[in-house]
Formats: C-alpha cells, structure tokens, sequence
C-alpha cells in the first residue's frame, strides 16, 4: 500500500505545498525546519484540516480530493497517527487507551492483537496506569501502540524524539525501526533532524512554504 | 430536635430540588454545549435567555410560569387536555419553577468545563476511529464529568433556596410545595414561629454549606493533565 500525497493548504496567510509518495513499507520522512507546515500536513493527511487543493489516496482509495468533492472524515481514514503531543486519554488507564480503536474494530480489519503490540511495545507493566504516572519514553510506546491497535493503513510519526531524553530516543528509534522491519507499514515520519532521517535510512520529502506566496 | 412536620419540610424540599435538578440537567447540558462550541444565528439571545432568570426579579419569572402553565396558558392548557396534567399548585410546579431559577447557574458550570475540554484529544479520538457521536460519549462528556457534577450540586443548592418564583407560581401550600424557604416564611408570620425558623434556618445553612464544599471539591479534583500537555 503506497500511500500518495499531492496537496496544498494554507495556514495562517501562507500556503504550503507538500507532494509525496510514502513506499508501502519503509520510512518517508517529511523534512523541514520548525514552523515549515509539516504537522500541518499530517493533520491534512489524517483528516483534521481540510487542504485547498490536491488529492490523499492510499492503495487506490481516495481520502481527499479536492476537484471529486471527496473528503472523508478523519475515523474513516485509518491513519495511524502519532502526535508530537501524544494526546493520550488522561481519563483511560493505559489499557482502555491502547484498545480505543481495536474494540470497535471489524475482526476482519485488525492486522495487529494487543497482545501482540504489548509484547512488541514492552507495555506489559503499564496497563494498568493511568497516562499522568507515565514517563515520556513510556507515554510514546504507548501512544505507539494505540495508533498501531487501530489498525491503520499508514503510520504517521510527529517528531516522536522531540520531547525525550538522549537514551530514551534510542529506545524509541529501536521500536519505530522494529515496526519498519516487521509491519511492513508505510511510515510517514516528520523530523527536522537529519540525523535521524540518516539512521532510519528514510526517504526525504521536503516540506515548505509554496514559493512565490 | 427536629419536629416531623419540619423533617417532612426538609423531605419535600430535597424531593423538589433533586427532581429539578435531574430532569433539567441533560437539558441545561445540551445548552452549555451549544452556547460553547455552537456558531448559530441568535446564539447572543439564547445565551441571553438563559440568563435571564439570574437577573430577573424571580417574582416575574413565578409570574411568567404561571401565565404559561396556567390552565389556559399555553403549555398548561396543552398539559391538561392532552395529558390531563397540571403543575399548578402541585410539587412539579415548584421543581418546574426551581430548575429554572437554577439553569443559569448550571449552564455557566457547564459551559466553562466543555470549554476546558481539550479539543486535541476529540482530534485524537477521531483519528482512532470514533465518529462524533462516540467521540462525546468516550472523550468530552467524560471529561466534562466533574463540571456536570459541581453544575448539578450547585443547581441542587439554589434550588433549595428558591422562593420567589416557586411561592408566585405554586403558591405556599403545606405538603404540596411548601419547601424550606416557605416554610421558614410562613413561620415568620406565626407568633411563637421563632425556635422553628431557626430550626429550619440552621438546616438551609448546613445543606447550603456542605453544596458549596462538595462543588468547589469536585471543581478542583478534575482529571490528571496528559504527562506532555502543551508540549
């Protein structure tokens, strides 16, 4: 499943380009400086802000297109995404976070169990906790695991190093690599960070302004 | 120390006040919900309306009831021929006449906990596959809980103390809707009232007090903030 990506969308009084084909597994890392649009972008691709033009399709099923009229809404998507602010629910103990999405899912759709994504994702002593008593490495394998237990078509990762400490990146580089190697997952992944884009062997999108606006 | 005739005040006034107060809450929800999130023509006069009872002299709001729900005002009229109902001097007129004293109040405490909301986590919600309808019911309703609850007990604690309207629109009727403040009222006129209306009185501020506690505990209790909020 390729994921392709052909929009503009404006935010604030600048437009934004982003064009990119996300390999159906692998890392494609949307690249740019802080303030380029990038989140922006994700939040285009998930559904949350709605693009002035192009199209979003994934393995032929569109999800916008601006010249059909088609936008779907975002829980229709199926996009794995994972913000920079991991948004996990602070009134769901970790467990009821991680299966949000799973227990509505159709048996058919899931590709992932939670006992699987627990082993995976070394949650096994947390599901009991609630996201307040967790620290950052710990929130981020968790906010992990609930966008894969949604059983998505692609992964979107928002600087999920951003806010972690030298030795929790690493563990945290480890778990995104293992889902590139064993998922098989097209994974969007936003960085202003060139190291990282060189450890995850990522292919580079660069996002930023539209020129001439 | 209490006479039967004082608990039984005590019992009709809690029976009015918590009848008011659950019918009206998801009513006094659902306007909160518009007046916060909503974008409507006329949402300045909804929101005007709903206030209206706070500023109005509570003997025009018993007033105004009373033309409504009379037996040939509009809704009563209606109440009685379709339903045989009425809430003309009956304790669901004074429940009628005290949620509306108390919905401002509740749609205020109401309001600024779905303002509170943080719309990130609806985002996130939606994102994982729930529609509208199960992102209110999973996310925001639960995380406007504690909002609902102070609301819910601070309407409880103005609706014990309602007079006005509940004595123009039910008048003051032993049994039937004569609540604390009537009673405590009715008593004052009475020679030798005096050790009753300090009875009750001693009760309103107890009941009062211990509204006001349980809403402002309930206020700051909320919800654990997420580890990385506004990161």
């Amino acid at each position: 499943m390729a994921l392709e990506v052909d929009v503009t969308l404006r935010r604030g009084d600048r437009m934004i380009a982003a064009r990119c084909t996300v390999a159906p597994a692998g890392i494609t890392a949307l690249f740019g400086p802080s303030g380029a649009g990038k989140t922006s972008v994700l939040d285009a691709i998930a559904g949350l802000v709605r693009p002035t033009t192009g199209q979003i399709a994934i393995d032929g099923t569109v999800l916008f297109d601006s010249a059909r009229g088609i936008d779907l809404p975002p829980e229709q998507r199926r996009c794995g995404y994972v913000f920079q602010d991991l948004r996990l629910f602070p009134h769901r103990r970790v467990r009821d976070n991680l299966l949000y999405a799973w227990r509505r899912l159709a048996p058919s759709e899931r590709w992932l169990s939670p006992d699987e994504a627990i082993g995976f994702l070394g949650l096994g002593g947390l599901l009991e906790r609630l996201p307040a008593t967790l620290s950052g490495g710990e929130a981020q394998r968790v906010a992990i695991g609930r966008a894969l237990l949604s059983a998505p078509r692609f992964l979107a990762l928002d600087e999920p190093l951003s806010s972690l400490d030298h030795a929790r990146r690493d563990e945290i580089l480890r778990v995104i690599e293992r889902i590139r190697d064993e998922l098989r997952l097209p994974i969007l992944y936003v960085t202003h960070d060139p190291a990282e884009i060189s450890r995850l062997a990522a292919t580079v999108v660069a996002v930023g302004p539209l020129p001439g606006s | 120390m209490l006479q039967p005739a004082e608990w039984e005040i005590i019992a009709l006034s809690l029976k009015v006040s918590g009848v008011a107060i659950g019918t009206s809450l998801p009513l006094a929800y659902g306007l909160a919900w518009l007046l916060a999130r909503g974008r409507f023509p006329g949402k300045l006069l909804l929101d005007a309306l709903v206030h209206l009872p706070l500023v109005l002299p509570p003997v025009v709001t018993g007033w105004l009831l009373l033309i409504a729900f009379g037996a040939t005002g509009p809704v009563g009229g209606w109440l009685e021929r379709s339903l045989g109902f009425s809430l003309m001097f009956r304790w669901t007129g004074a429940a009628l006449a005290s949620a509306i004293m108390a919905l401002p109040l509740m749609v205020r405490a109401m309001r600024l906990s779905i303002e509170a909301i943080d719309r990130r986590l609806e985002q996130a919600a939606r994102t994982l596959g729930a529609g509208p309808w199960r992102c209110f019911w999973t996310v925001s309703l639960p995380l406007s809980v504690p909002g609902v609850l102070a609301a819910a007990v601070l309407g409880f604690a103005r609706s014990l103390g309602e007079f006005g309207a509940t004595i123009t629109f039910v008048s003051n009727i032993p049994g039937e809707t004569r609540t604390l403040p009537l009673a405590i009222y009715a008593a004052l006129q009475l020679p030798g009232g005096d050790a009753m209306v300090t009875r009750l009185a001693l009760v309103s501020v107890a009941l009062s007090l211990a509204a006001l506690v349980a809403s402002e505990w309930l206020v700051r209790r909320g919800w654990g903030g997420s580890p990385r909020d506004g990161t």
